[in-house]
């Protein structure tokens, strides 16, 4: 399942932080940095998958190392990097395309998203993940129609 | 008002968030926030009342404001106001406030669900999708209580709209996790698996992750999904790449649900029916047929889609591990992967064939790829890719590629990164000795381990050679040999001359016939290297000191002189000092036959498990164990009573149960006789930390099987009434005892130790003994937060008569837990009579200000108390007939509810606390044991008879005892276990 859905800028500036599981505020900004430094140091050579068994102490020290089970699938979109942490037997592909499926629906619905549409409509964001993600699970998968939906939606008062 | 079109729907939010991206300065941003929030406060405080849009447009600036990283203290009832809007985009802001501020207020908490209910009676699809995001994103205990029993019905009602079922589907999939008491089983479960033929896609996409959790806790309720999941999947398999529209992803079609499918697929066995399991054979198949296919697009979101299946129906074919045919397919394809210019394939297949290696059917497909591992070994530019080469050559290694793989792996170690040396460092140790067909390998291959990499050896890899040189006398003459070599070199690693000093102090007068090496050489070299060495080590060489003199008399004078030395006898360690002063006077005082008693050779250490896979359990294999096989690890390790079979990907599982241990552990040198005070510095150096069941150590609890049901919250958000009660609650009433209570109890009648329970906020280990009538069991309560527990207080109880039969009592336990951290009790248990309840478990504390009240029944059962009793067949039925009367016996007749595998009803039986008894029943198929149970007052012998029928799928139970009423309360508590 998706612990968190995080979208960050390669300044490190957070534009979407989704929790799926609890976390406090230290917690959050803590994963949020830590993220950012794993991701950020990796090239086009590198796997988009990080084992975060380094994140674990922040995201359950208490556990056993067997079961720090998490790892970030990410990918990057010009300056954004969409990072998707799941458990560690979750299907790294699915999830890596979860984040295009997720990034071509924004494209769609900003019209050529770039980082300010984020910015400026980051409540209507979390309108499209909720749509795209629930409970940490996938919820639809087709762009036609989480779009329909969406434009239904931006139609309302 | 004017539909809401891009960038104009807030106007003045707009500009505030322009505002404060122009500001240049951090005190600029503050300073704007602060003049926004003052602003806000007065029109939220002002007379006028503010109409729907101005409360949205200032809710979602306070929404900004907080997502900024600042604290939001006001607000939330204006956002509690706009739920009940009738205007979407009011609605919408209210909802997404409350989602990301979630406030544990219970005036508001109230007032939420009011508007949550409105809304999901509406009728209004989108009205009823808000509300049951915001349940899924808080997913607290309060919106649990309230509508887990609404949402059902809303799942499974016929006029439902399609994207209000798959928002249901999660919403209760995220209370079921949270809260799993309030989601109760009923005339929905069967009508939920039957969404698996829905014809909306996406709403089989949201019920399938909802259906596989329930499948994973309740696989008997759920069974019949397999063959639904097989004919849905199979018609999306067999469709063409367009059939699917909606739902086809760069022309694969539907990736993500038949990923899902195949996952759900993996908490089953194989199918029974054959057709289903022919069908599903036929997709697995296609699936890897269509891997070989030219590719439809040139686009890597065509072949990662694709991929993303057949990664998971290899999962699959590795979870059955019954069709030959199929995993050598799926190794040959990942074989494919492992030369893909994809870094992304390449460090998949590795992962994936590092199962492969572990099933019979496989090991020998994946071992042909030996080179192209090796080889990634050596030029992969990711590290975490090289890892997965690492582990993966770990996996296949068996006796034939023992000595390639090992040469590999050393000389990768030195280059290897710094994070993972010392986990390399423990996997070559293993193999070394696991596959050692002669020991002077072995000794080489450790000692070049220390050379290379002398800081990543842990004392246990040390330890261990010493143990196997010791133990195996023909390796010794070969291993003094090589260790005065190696100390030949002008720098060599302090763990090098620790192995020295120890191997030449006992077995140096097997190469001092050879000049170069006489016994003062020896001495020198070692002593040259004392000054560099730290203070344990200086202390193991002064015992070699000592050891030589009693082996080579020549060497007293020279030796003697180096311990009267003022930096020895006058040395400021008190340790030092000590053996200074010690050796000097038994080496004076002693007469020769004395010294050769005193300084004797070291006995053979006891056979035992490597403590070195131990710590390499410890470790996190880079194969990152996934939570299944870890639990199968687990289960399989619950058949002898719980042994530590850790499991990794790497099949280290595998190797533990099987390894050849040719020697011992080091552990053994506690044992050894006071000798040993003049070893290597007895106690502080070579005490085996991993071997030491030391009930402190917080990795015991990793040693325990983890709990069979999941890990999710019972209390997630509090219990109920936690919000208004005042700090004292404390020392209100007890909860009830948990329904489950009685189930987690019949987990521990035939083990005693284990995870007893566990929520997202607490887990409790238990540990126990029994002796007689006595018995002690150690508790464990764990912080799964970051938060501190505080106000902690537990309290056992024995309610009604048990308080006449058991004496219980406890120590307390700190009030205090810190985030993370562990705590321990220890309860005495006296049993005075037989009982039949058991004593109740009550646990109270705060987290983050919210009581937490549970109470548990203490797995503390009447068997616990018995003592096994051998008998012989004549004795046996001659007891038997003895205890005739009809009130003596207990019957049941019973559906077997776990696998009749007679190796596990053996080990239960055993763990019951019977003697099980062979050759004593005519038929070999049942089994039968003898017992007594020791109370304070009296001994209550009893046999048991247990007469499974295969065919039948059925057990019948008998018991005789001396007292009727232990029969009956054995045979219930039996019952429940097979």
């Amino acid at each position: 399942m998706i612990r968190f859905i995080l979208i960050q800028n390669r300044a490190g500036k957070t534009r979407l932080a989704k929790w799926y599981m609890q976390f406090d505020d230290d917690e959050k900004q803590k994963l949020i940095e830590e993220v950012h430094a794993v991701v950020t140091v990796r090239d086009a050579k590198h796997t988009n998958f990080v084992e975060v068994y380094m994140l674990a102490f922040v995201v359950m020290h208490y556990f056993p190392p067997q079961f720090r089970n998490f790892k970030i699938i990410y990918r990057r979109y010009a300056g954004l990097y969409f990072c998707i942490c799941v458990d560690v037997t979750d299907n790294n592909l699915a999830y890596l395309e979860a984040i295009h499926n997720f990034v071509e629906v924004l494209n769609e619905y900003f019209h050529n998203v770039c980082e300010l549409d984020l910015v400026f409509n980051f409540y209507k964001v979390y309108t499209v993940v909720d749509e795209m993600f629930l409970a940490g699970e996938i919820r639809e998968t087709s762009q036609t129609k989480v779009l329909k939906q969406l434009l239904m939606l931006q139609s309302l008062e | 008002m004017p539909a809401v079109s891009k960038g104009d729907g807030m106007r003045g939010l707009a500009v505030f968030i322009s505002d404060i991206r122009n500001c240049k300065s951090k005190e600029a941003e503050i300073k704007r926030i602060n003049k926004e929030l003052a602003n806000i406060r007065s029109k939220f405080k002002g007379d006028k009342a503010l109409d729907g849009y101005s409360k949205k447009k200032y809710v979602c600036k306070l929404l900004f404001i907080f997502l900024l990283g600042h604290d939001i203290d006001f607000g939330h009832m204006e956002a509690v106001n706009l739920l009940s809007s009738n205007k979407y985009t009011e609605k919408q802001i209210g909802y997404l406030f409350i989602s990301v501020l979630v406030n544990s207020n219970s005036e508001l908490i109230r007032l939420i669900n009011n508007a949550i209910k409105n809304d999901l009676s509406s009728r209004n699809p989108t009205f009823m999708c808000l509300a049951l995001h915001c349940i899924a994103n808080v997913g607290s205990r309060e919106m649990a209580e309230a509508f887990a029993g609404e949402i059902p019905r809303i799942l499974v009602a016929g006029d439902t709209m399609d994207s209000v079922k798959q928002s249901a589907a999660l919403c209760l999939l995220r209370l079921y996790k949270t809260s799993p008491d309030l989601v109760l089983m009923g005339e929905w479960t069967s009508r939920v698996v039957h969404l698996l033929n829905d014809q909306h896609m996406g709403v089989v996409t949201a019920a399938i992750s909802l259906i596989t959790c329930l499948s994973q806790k309740n696989p008997d309720e759920f069974k019949t999904c397999v063959s639904l999941a097989v004919s849905r999947l199979s018609r999306i398999v067999s469709s063409a790449s367009t059939d699917l529209q909606d739902y086809t992803y760069y022309f694969v079609p539907a990736p993500w649900l038949s990923c899902k499918l195949l996952r759900l697929l993996q908490c089953y066995p194989p199918p029974e029916d054959g057709a289903v399991k022919g069908r599903l054979v036929e997709c697995l198949e296609t699936i890897l047929n269509k891997a070989q296919e030219p590719p439809k697009s040139k686009k890597v979101q065509h072949s990662n889609a694709k991929n993303a299946i057949l990664f998971e129906a290899i999962s699959l074919i590795i979870h059955y591990d019954s069709e030959p045919n199929l995993l050598v397919r799926a190794c040959n394809q990942l074989g494919q992967f492992l030369q893909h210019r994809e870094t992304n394939l390449r460090y998949l297949a590795l992962e994936s064939m590092c199962t492969l290696a572990s099933s019979e059917f496989s090991h020998e497909a994946v071992k042909t790829h030996i080179e192209t591992v090796i080889n990634a070994l050596k030029t992969e530019r990711d590290v975490s890719v090289r890892q997965r080469a690492a582990d993966l050559l770990y996996a296949m290694c068996d006796r034939s590629n023992a000595k390639q793989i090992v040469a590999e792996m050393l000389s990768y170690l030195e280059t290897a990164d710094y994070s993972i040396r010392e986990e390399m460092v423990l996997k070559v140790a293993i193999l070394a000795e696991k596959y050692a067909v002669d020991y002077s390998w072995y000794v080489d291959t450790i000692l070049n381990l220390i050379r290379i990499a002398g800081d990543y050896v842990s004392e246990e890899v040390w330890y261990r050679v010493i143990q196997i040189v010791i133990n195996r006398d023909d390796v010794q003459g070969y291993a003094a040999k090589t260790v005065f070599e190696a100390l030949q070199a002008p720098a060599c690693h302090e763990n090098m001359v620790k192995v020295g000093g120890y191997i030449l102090g006992e077995f140096g007068n097997l190469i001092a016939g050879d000049p170069r090496s006489s016994p003062l050489v020896q001495f020198n070299l070692l002593h040259s290297k004392f000054h560099l060495c730290s203070v344990p080590t200086r202390a193991l060489l002064l015992s070699a000191y000592i050891k030589f003199i009693n082996l080579f008399p020549e060497t007293k004078s020279t030796i003697q002189e180096v311990l009267r030395s003022d930096s020895q006898i006058r040395n400021s360690d008190v340790e030092l000092q000590q053996r200074a002063v010690e050796y000097l006077k038994l080496s004076s005082i002693a007469s020769t036959d004395v010294l050769a008693t005193v300084l004797e050779e070291m006995p053979p250490f006891p056979e035992r498990e490597s403590s070195i896979l131990a710590k390499l359990k410890k470790k996190k294999g880079p194969g990152a164990v996934s939570v299944n096989e870890l639990e199968e690890g687990k289960r399989e390790g619950e058949l002898n009573g719980g042994g530590e079979r850790g499991g990794d990907n790497s099949g280290i599982a595998a190797s533990n149960a099987s390894t050849p241990s040719p020697s011992a552990d080091l552990l053994g040198l506690r044992t050894v006789p006071p000798v040993t005070a003049a070893a290597p510095s007895a106690g502080s150096l070579l005490v085996d930390v991993f071997s030491e069941a030391g009930v402190n150590d917080d990795g015991f609890l990793r040693d325990l099987e983890p709990p069979t049901e999941s890990s999710d919250s019972l209390l997630a958000e509090g219990s109920g009434d936690s919000d208004s009660a005042p700090p004292s609650a404390v020392s209100e009433d007890p909860a009830p005892p948990l329904p489950e209570s009685n189930e987690l109890l019949n987990k521990f009648v035939c083990k005693n130790n284990g995870v007893l329970f566990e929520n997202q906020l607490l887990q409790i280990g238990i540990k126990s003994e029994y002796r007689q009538n006595l018995g002690r069991m150690y508790l464990f309560y764990g912080n799964k937060t970051s938060v501190q527990f505080v106000t902690f207080t537990t309290t056992v109880t024995c309610p009604g008569e048990l308080q006449s039969q058991l004496n219980v009592q406890t120590k307390t336990v700190e009030p205090l837990i810190e985030g993370g951290a562990q705590v321990q009790q220890v309860i005495n248990i006296e049993c005075l009579t037989d009982f039949l309840d058991a004593p109740l478990l009550n646990i109270k504390f705060r987290y983050g200000g919210a009581l937490q009240n549970l109470t548990l029944k203490l797995p503390v059962t009447i068997n616990k108390f018995f003592q096994p009793t051998e008998m012989a067949s004549h004795d046996f039925f001659q007891r038997w007939k003895q205890l005739s009367q009809p009130q003596q016996e207990a019957q049941k007749i019973f559906k077997a509810n776990h696998a009749m595998d007679t190796e596990v009803l053996k080990a239960k039986l055993l763990g019951l606390g019977m003697a099980l008894l062979e050759n004593v029943d005519p038929n070999p198929e049942n089994f039968v044991c003898a017992g007594v149970i020791q109370t304070k007052a009296q001994q209550v012998g009893s046999l048991l008879r247990l007469e499974p029928n295969a065919q039948a799928q059925m057990y019948r139970l008998t018991l005789r005892s001396s007292k009727d009423t232990v029969s009956q309360r054995l045979c219930e508590l039996l019952a429940e276990q097979f």
